[in-house]
């Protein structure tokens, strides 16, 4: 194992409505919403119509650019609505479940008899494949390409992230047959990142056939970005693949049953969930099956698929995205607070600055809401954002050559390396309040058109 | 979601029958109630601080400066012609003084930003809050206020409205404001004339001297120490601001509560402070080596505009340097340049106003020079690696 990476800057967000480890309900699929917005770099084809039965495990779409990359159906059922928004964009997929669940036989295969192609074939053609990011850019994996290697996380640090010792302590013999399975996929093998806290306790640390690292540190510690850019920073032509904790065990679990299982622990967190816990539950489940978690009679619930950082608003008919196992649910604040920046205290508001009195109580926890707390301006400071970014970056500098569309800037301070996700503490943290996640995000596509 | 189309715009909205006052409107009822805006990209929740709060801290860390300055503008008028004082009366007298200067630049200012922010259908940004805090404090108190208004309106319409508002400005805009003054009212600014206010029909005592402490900067410690002044030139009483200077630029100690201030909230780089102290000191100490002052040079950081140019000024996170390493360098560089000014320009007495604004120019390049470094040496050790 190498050496403990100690990352020193950073912020845990003290936001309420942390998931008690207990599975309060499991839950049924009736309609699951499959989104192809969930995948960046997707164009989807859709290959069912409505009133079509499928399998778990049959196809649903395919990718425009490369037809070999499906996306399968998490239930057995029937479409029943495909929904498409202006221009004709495909939205969502709905697929009504049927009472009794029938999967898709793929065969049980032991993925060291299997040679790289094989493994590829078989993700494809499961659905799986779009479970790999690829970055730069964090897009869908090109299955032509061979990667340097391959990184997951084994902690989540966002904030009320789902435990994941807690969700995936059960799947460790799946996680090892996904290792396995992928290690012949990527030259560089495949780098596991364990949390210092208990990387010796922690049932991944037994894990063989990766690369084990352990990293402490405040978030975005947990970012699988973070961590490749102290292990082995992405520079110009190298692509590396990522996949989450998560995904792997669902790609274990294809190899040993031969099914397609997403079911998964969700944590419902938030300050306005009412006795937050997990649930199991399957990707593009609807938000109305998690009611008995929140009272939105005031119509004034955020529903974020994921977390507060980087999820995504779904709002109260939405549904869960296929890469989270975590819901969010908080209060929009659009009350006005009178003199808010000017009052000496404001005990109920977190501040990661010294500029307001929350320092004086490290421990506590903040109701918070979307409330922005102030309107957008130029970018002033130049500090605040290094001190929650523990990559070896100039981010301001980042961000301000994306505003700009200058590609070689954009290059020199480092785009290969970021996700949105990563400066999403930057973004937090901005007493500017510019949206640096979606200025990197535009910046991302620019490449993109422009590498292409 | 419903929309009601029916609803005509609110009198100040866009659109509305004094729409065009949206900026205005929008900046007060902002300053009274925090916008009910929620985030509708990115991160869902924000930390609570914002613009306002962070320059209201600049603000209230320069109030002590201000109200010292205020107490000195008096004691030294009481000091200069002999009428005794109270310490109070000596406020007051100050205060009064000062109050003008207050009035003229703010609504100067204000008035130009709101008219800037309209024109451009942007909200006002609160920048100017400090800019018009800080530049009655570093000019003469009997500056004529048409003289002051003009400076403002140049140092925030060609300080920064040209260049996009509050942000994209790269020279400080209150010290642009004193620099346009001391070039182009120069009589003004400078000799033993500014300094202490007089009324009509009052005159010195015998012996007393309208010059300051810095003005005896050429002649040798000796003419400093006995330069024969109504006030004391001890180091402490430079320390303590008890001299005459630029209205708040004289006490050390009330500008080390702001640099408390300041550095505790983080609003402000201490990296800027400790390395503008330090070449202040260096190139004091090389001067004194070489001979060509016998100054001692930690003179150079109690006397004339070091000490708040250094907190206050060299500080503006706009127009400083944005790398850490470049802050290092920018603030060592202006306070060497600020006492290299100081001992061999014996015209220009303030050497901390020019080193600043020069230094303004010069940070970007030193933040070009200290990217390009690591940005390629990083390439390296990665391509080695």
């Amino acid at each position: 194992m190498s050496n403990n990476i100690v990352l020193k800057r950073g912020l845990d967000i003290p936001i309420e409505g942390m998931a008690d480890q207990k599975i309060s309900k499991t839950i049924a699929p009736d309609v699951i919403t499959i989104k192809p917005a969930d995948f960046h770099g997707f164009v989807p084809r859709l290959l069912v119509r409505e009133g079509d039965k499928v399998l778990a495990g049959s196809p649903v779409l395919a990718d425009k650019a490369c037809p070999d990359i499906l996306f399968t159906s998490p239930v057995s059922g029937t479409v029943s609505e495909i929904v498409r928004g202006a221009k004709r964009k495909l939205m969502e997929v709905r697929i009504k479940a049927d009472a009794s669940q029938e999967h898709v036989d793929f065969g049980v295969q032991e993925p060291g008899q299997m040679n790289a192609e094989e493994i590829k074939a078989l993700l494809l053609k499961s659905g799986l494949w779009p479970s790999l990011i690829q970055r730069p850019y964090g897009i869908l994996a090109n299955p032509a390409s061979q990667p340097k290697a391959i990184f997951v996380s084994a902690f989540n640090t966002a904030p009320l992230a789902a435990d994941m010792e807690f969700v995936l302590a059960d799947k460790v013999a799946d996680i090892q047959t996904g290792i396995d399975a992928l290690s012949k996929l990527a030259s560089g093998g495949v780098h596991l990142s364990l949390n210092s806290k208990n990387s010796s306790n922690s049932p991944f640390a037994k894990l063989k056939n990766a690369i084990l690292h352990t990293f402490s540190g405040k978030h975005p510690a947990g970012n699988v970005g973070i961590q490749i850019s102290h292990i082995s920073p992405i520079m110009k032509d190298e692509t590396v693949w990522t996949v989450s904790l998560l995904n792997l065990a669902i790609i274990g679990k294809l190899f040993n049953t031969g099914k397609l299982d997403l079911k998964r622990k969700v944590a419902v967190t938030g300050p306005v969930a009412i006795k937050p816990a997990y649930v199991e539950a399957l990707p593009g489940m609807s938000m109305h099956d998690i009611s008995e978690f929140y009272d939105n009679s005031a119509k004034d619930v955020r529903f974020i698929s994921g977390d507060v950082l980087t999820g995504t608003n779904v709002g109260a008919d939405g549904s869960l995205g296929f890469f989270d196992n975590q819901i969010t649910l908080i209060h929009e604040g659009t009350e006005r607070e009178v003199l808010g920046w000017a009052k000496p205290f404001r005990f109920n508001q977190f501040s990661s600055t010294r500029s307001y009195f929350s320092w004086l109580c490290p421990k506590k926890k903040y109701k918070m809401d979307t409330n922005v707390h102030g309107g957008p301006r130029a970018f002033l400071m130049s500090d605040v954002y290094g001190k929650v970014l523990p990559m070896d970056i100039f981010p301001i500098y980042l961000v301000k050559a994306c505003l700009a569309g200058n590609i070689d800037n954009m290059e020199k301070f480092g785009i290969y390396e970021v996700l949105p996700e990563d400066l999403a503490l930057c973004e937090f943290v901005d007493p500017s309040k510019n949206d640096i996640q979606d200025i990197i995000a535009k910046g991302i596509d620019l490449m993109i058109k422009e590498m292409a | 979601m419903e929309e009601n189309k029916t609803t005509q715009p609110g009198l100040f909205e866009k659109g509305g029958k004094l729409g065009f006052l949206h900026s205005t409107v929008d900046a007060f009822d902002t300053f009274l109630r925090v916008p009910g805006t929620v985030t509708l990209k990115g991160s869902h929740v924000r930390d609570s601080i914002d613009l306002k709060r962070l320059l209201i801290i600049v603000v209230l860390a320069i109030v002590p400066a201000a109200l010292f300055g205020m107490w000195n503008v008096g004691y030294q008028h009481s000091l200069a012609t002999g009428v005794e004082m109270g310490w109070f009366q000596e406020f007051w007298f100050g205060f009064l003084k000062v109050l003008p200067l207050y009035l003229v630049s703010y609504i100067v200012g204000l008035g130009i930003e709101f008219a800037f922010a309209q024109a451009r259908n942007e909200e006002v940004s609160e920048g100017y809050l400090v800019t018009g805090m800080l530049i009655p404090l570093i000019v003469p108190v009997d500056v004529p206020l048409w003289m002051l208004a003009l400076a403002v309106a140049f140092a925030v319409v060609f300080g920064k409205e040209v260049f996009g508002g509050t942000g994209f400005n790269f020279l400080n805009p209150a010290l642009l404001a004193r620099a346009f003054l001391f070039f182009a009212y120069p009589i003004k600014m400078s000799g033993s004339e500014a300094w202490i206010t007089l009324k009509s029909g009052e005159t010195l005592v015998d012996g007393a001297t309208g010059a300051t402490p810095l003005s005896m900067m050429g002649e040798g410690f000796d003419a400093l120490s006995n330069m024969g002044a109504q006030y004391s030139t001890s180091f402490w009483s430079l320390f303590a601001g008890t001299v005459p200077g630029s209205v708040g630029e004289t006490s050390v100690i009330a500008i080390l509560i702001g640099a408390v201030i300041l550095i505790w909230t983080g609003v402000a780089s201490w990296k800027i402070m400790v390395s503008s102290v330090a070449g202040a000191l260096t190139v004091g100490w090389l001067a004194n080596l070489c001979g060509a002052t016998d100054i001692p040079a930690y003179y150079q950081l109690v006397m004339g505009g070091f000490a708040f140019g250094t907190v206050f000024m060299a500080t503006d996170p706009v127009t400083a340097a944005q790398t850490e390493c470049g802050k290092w360098i920018y603030g060592f560089l202006i306070g060497a340049l600020c006492v290299i000014v100081r001992l061999f320009n014996p015209g220009y007495a303030e050497g901390m106003m020019l080193a600043i604004l020069l230094m303004n120019c010069f940070a970007p390049l030193i933040d070009y020079c200290v990217t390009e470094v690591k940005t390629s040496r990083r390439a390296k050790k990665v391509k080695v690696a």
